[in-house]
């Protein structure tokens, strides 16, 4: 066996350390540390990536002497490599683009704690990504849930506490629906391991057998992770979430946090129940209709806001919808599709969300939207990235969100039932997004008189260099998006 | 204004933008700002507080009385409604013991009559959540530590916050040095102390083990804290104690664990002796996991404890 | 209704407590019902699984006079996934509570409704 398919364990039992040792270090200490950590693990995905690629097929990692189904594995693919490659991609360049922000608003005290959280939510993310067991997910997810608590909660204003609570009562009834689910599905099949219960489950559906329980079984696993990745009735703690915390913590909330949930019910979906039962199941119906509904009703909420952070926030929302659109479709290239966009927002988001608090510090530090006017001439650098963001977002060609409109446009046509509301939705949602974010571009173009600073992109290189290499990313996704989906397909075809 | 152009000319004003094609061709009216005279704006001002008074006035509003009535009527039959499926659900689940149930199956069959020999431990269950299921157990141990920091987050005060929080909470009005509490902790603690040693070191031999073992000792600490207050216990246990004990714990099982994965998914021997089962020294790693994970509940649950109650370990 | 509701009367009774668990988490409005609420349901889910391993006339999964055959023992397995279900319900628990805590020192109230509405009052 080749040395590097130990790097997917390496990975997650590095963060985990990474975590332990920094609760003894001080806060610079812990931050050097966590770049370091956060470097391996990308090139270590790196390494997954190619072997993967160059093998051509997936690789199954015994955690112990004992091969399933009697002990733990994790397994590694291109779309799991890849995943994990972007993941932490995304956290480097959130953190360093935070990094200011982080020690003006967080007690340097409690500096070391915070990278306690994001190191051992990056080591869920991973475990989520690799593992190939159910009851591991579980311990993982809560794992995750914990860590992004702590994100939210680290900024200590009355509005994050509140906005936290929420989140984790949102969050627990999630766990408790994910947690149900599993003990009913190992009672009727009598596995925890996802390609033995794929294989009871088929003999199941083939002979009708537990056929109630099984239906139930399976919507209460897809609500209760539909609930903890924020789907539209779900999502009143996002706003105050996303809008009040930290700025790197908003960033790597938006694009992360939701996106491991989602990647587990993908792999729940094409390994532990099997494409053709789900669908039978018409789960992916209610799904479907509750993805149309929040890429409405996220847009208009949008729509109505005046601080520009929660603005960005509800648009999570309906990206969220777009996600659960593309998996109630129910075909193959739909799925890709999903794909696709999770890589897209996750890009885009943070992009957003950081460039916003780079116009935020140039308006005084007001959110309000009569405070921002004219802030794109006095950020240069944080106003390019808005507005790349913000077309990104309404799906300009060059940009990715351009890439994933289309992927979903094409999937619909494909898939005659459900085309027409999907195209309507899209369209209308497509139009709604453009009113919010073309309002906010104009306005921050807007010239006026204001008597805020102008800050230079010299003081402050690091962030600069993280937006350039955001945009970057933005327009690498927009214009190389053959070669990322040719991956995305792969990476599919030997995922179940 | 304009004499007769060329094509060209036009063109080029038009491409250049020097022709206005507002200018002479629309009439324009000057600009004035918006006027409000000062009655309107008083009366606007009485009607924003009328209303923020009337959304916000909750005790007297009928309309929140009614949402909240039929929210209550809505809510329990949701929840009617949640527990009926699940019960139809659990109709059709198999027999409750029945031997032939889908999960009595070679799994259970091989953690039965294969565990002694493949992890030495007499406690199947402690073998199977700490050898073949070794993940979820380390997992698992990650969660309190986490939990840990996130609690050490919002309640944990610094030096001169915790001398000054003394008066301002009732903690000021406490009995102290509770003669009842003080005798009876004297004879109970060191009870409590070694059994919990006991039932953490006996996890592979008997129903126990790391997380047990570190519950009681943890009840065992809370109790001694109770009793003699924090200046005593600062003595044997203070934070730098604490880190010591959990970084190192966790650091160790960390290490321990990442060997035997290592190990056993490349096919090598990890040369851990298994020994005589049945006897307090066998079982491979599971003896060592035991006690570092026992240590750590230990030290997590007193320091739940000590940060609600205090502030500060 | 299937033929097993009587005879699962346990898994039953697990159920009707995860429903008023689940009730109590989402609708309560009081920060301390609604933990005792997610107590509940975390509880009812470990009742699910215990009864899940038992089988009819066997003990507990301790090895006894070297006597390993399957007949003599329940399924282990369902034993360790509440093992682990406990304890993060423990740390879930605390978390929760010292979130409460920390909200009542500030605002002098455990209702969640009444916090919302102090804090768009202090204007959002």
């Amino acid at each position: 066996m080749n040395f590097i398919c130990n790097f997917p364990c390496f990975s997650i039992v590095l963060c985990i350390f990474g975590g332990i040792i920094s609760s003894a270090l001080k806060g610079r200490a812990a931050k050097y540390l966590n770049a370091f950590i956060l470097a391996v693990v990308a090139v270590m995905s790196a390494c997954v990536l190619g072997y993967t690629l160059q093998t051509g097929e997936s690789f199954t990692y015994v955690m112990g002497r004992f091969p399933a189904p009697w002990g733990n594995e994790i397994r590694a693919g291109v779309l799991e490599g890849g995943m994990a490659l972007f993941f932490s991609l995304i956290m480097i360049l959130s953190l360093f683009a935070g990094r200011e922000k982080l020690n003006e608003e967080v007690d340097p005290e409690k500096m070391n704690l915070y990278f306690i959280m994001i190191n051992l939510l990056l080591s869920s993310l991973l475990a989520l990504v690799y593992t190939n067991d159910l009851f591991t997910a579980y311990v993982f997810v809560e794992i995750n849930t914990i860590s992004a608590c702590g994100l939210i909660m680290i900024r200590q204003t009355g509005r994050t506490i509140e906005a936290a609570t929420r989140y984790m009562i949102m969050s627990l009834l999630g766990s408790g629906m994910l947690l149900m689910g599993i003990c009913m599905l190992y009672d009727m099949t009598g596995h925890l391991l996802m390609e033995n219960i794929h294989a009871n489950v088929q003999i199941l559906a083939e002979s009708g057998q537990y056929h109630i329980p099984l239906m139930v079984t399976i919507g209460m696993i897809c609500v209760g992770l539909a609930i903890k990745s924020a789907l539209f009735p779900f999502h009143t703690w996002l706003p105050d979430a996303y809008g009040y915390s930290t700025v790197s913590s908003a960033a790597i909330l938006s694009s992360l946090v939701s996106k491991g949930y989602i990647f587990l019910l993908l792999k729940i979906i094409y390994r532990v129940v099997g494409f053709d039962v789900i669908y039978g199941s018409r789960v992916t119906d209610i799904l479907f209709v509750f993805g149309l509904a929040g890429m409405i009703m996220g847009s208009l909420s949008a729509i109505k806001e005046n601080d520009i952070r929660r603005m960005i926030a509800f648009s999570s929302v309906a990206q969220i919808g777009y996600i659960y659109m593309g998996f109630g479709l129910g075909t193959q290239v739909a799925v890709v599709a999903s794909v696709f966009h999770i890589l897209s927002h996750a890009a885009t988001k943070s992009l957003l969300f950081i460039s916003a608090s780079g116009l935020v510090d140039a308006s005084g530090g007001s959110k309000k939207f009569i405070d921002l006017t004219g802030s794109g001439y006095r950020n240069k650098i944080a106003g390019v990235a808005f507005s790349v963001g913000a077309l990104s977002m309404v799906g300009l060609p060059l940009f990715s969100g351009f890439i994933s409109k289309l992927l979903f446009a094409q999937a619909a046509v494909r898939n005659s039932g459900k085309m027409l509301p999907t195209l309507i939705v899209l369209a209308i949602s497509t139009i709604l997004n453009a009113i919010y974010f073309m309002k906010t571009v104009i306005r921050i173009y807007t010239p006026v008189e204001s008597e805020y600073p102008v800050i230079p992109v010299k003081r402050h290189k690091v962030f600069g260099l993280a937006m350039v290499c955001f945009i970057a990313l933005n327009v690498f996704l927009g214009l190389c998006s053959d070669l990322v989906i040719r991956l995305i397909e792969t990476g599919l075809s030997m995922f179940a | 204004m304009s004499e007769k152009k060329t094509h060209k000319q036009k063109f080029s004003e038009w491409f250049y933008g020097e022709n206005d094609p507002f200018v002479a061709a629309m009439p324009v009216q000057e600009q004035k700002e918006h006027q409000v005279d000062e009655k309107t704006l008083q009366e606007y001002e009485k009607e924003r507080a009328e209303r923020h008074e009337k959304v916000f006035d909750i005790a007297h509003n009928g309309k929140i009385r009614a949402f909240r009535r039929s929210y209550r009527v809505l809510g329990v039959m949701m929840c009617l409604l949640m527990i009926s499926i699940l019960l139809l659900a659990v109709s059709y689940l198999p027999r409750t013991g029945n031997p032939a149930n889908p999960d009595n199956n070679e799994v259970s069959r091989v953690y039965i009559e294969n565990g002694l020999q493949d992890t030495g431990a007499v406690n199947v269950v402690a073998g199977m959540i700490l050898s073949y299921r070794a993940f979820d157990t380390f997992g698992e141990t990650n969660v309190l530590f986490i939990a840990t920091c996130c609690v050490m987050i919002l309640l944990m005060l610094d030096e001169k916050a915790l001398h000054t929080s003394g008066l301002s909470n009732d903690r000021f009005y406490e009995p102290k040095n509770d003669w009842i509490l003080q005798k009876i902790a004297k004879i109970l603690v060191p009870i409590i102390f070694v059994f919990g040693i006991y039932v953490m070191l006996n996890g592979h031999i008997s129903p126990g083990g790391g997380f047990s073992g570190g519950a009681i000792l943890g009840a065992g600490m809370i109790l001694y804290v109770n009793a003699f207050g924090f200046k005593k216990t600062q003595k044997f246990f203070n934070e730098t104690v604490y880190k010591v004990i959990k970084v190192g714990a966790l650091c160790i099982y960390g290490v321990l664990i990442t060997y035997f994965f290592f190990m056993g998914a490349n096919g090598l021997n990890n040369h851990i002796p298994l020994g005589i089962p049945g006897h307090i020294l066998s079982a491979g790693l599971i003896l060592p996991i035991d006690v570092l994970v026992g240590l750590e509940v230990a030290c997590t649950m007193y320091a739940f404890y000590a940060l609600f109650r205090r502030g500060g370990l | 209704m299937g033929a097993n509701l009587l005879s699962n009367y346990g898994e039953a009774v697990a159920m009707i407590l995860f429903g008023i668990g689940f009730s109590n988490l989402l609708f309560q409005r009081n920060l301390i019902k609604k933990i005792i609420g997610m107590n509940i349901m975390d509880t009812a889910i470990y009742l699910f699984l215990a009864e899940k391993g038992y089988i009819a006339g066997r003990i507990a999964p301790i090895i006894i006079d070297g006597d390993q055959s399957v007949e003599r023992y329940i399924n282990p397995i369902p034993s360790g996934l509440v093992l682990t279900g406990i304890v993060v319900s423990v740390s879930v628990t605390a978390l929760m509570l010292s979130l409460t805590i920390r909200l009542y020192q500030r605002y002098h109230t455990v209702d969640l409704d009444k916090i919302s509405t102090m804090l768009q009052k202090e204007g959002r």
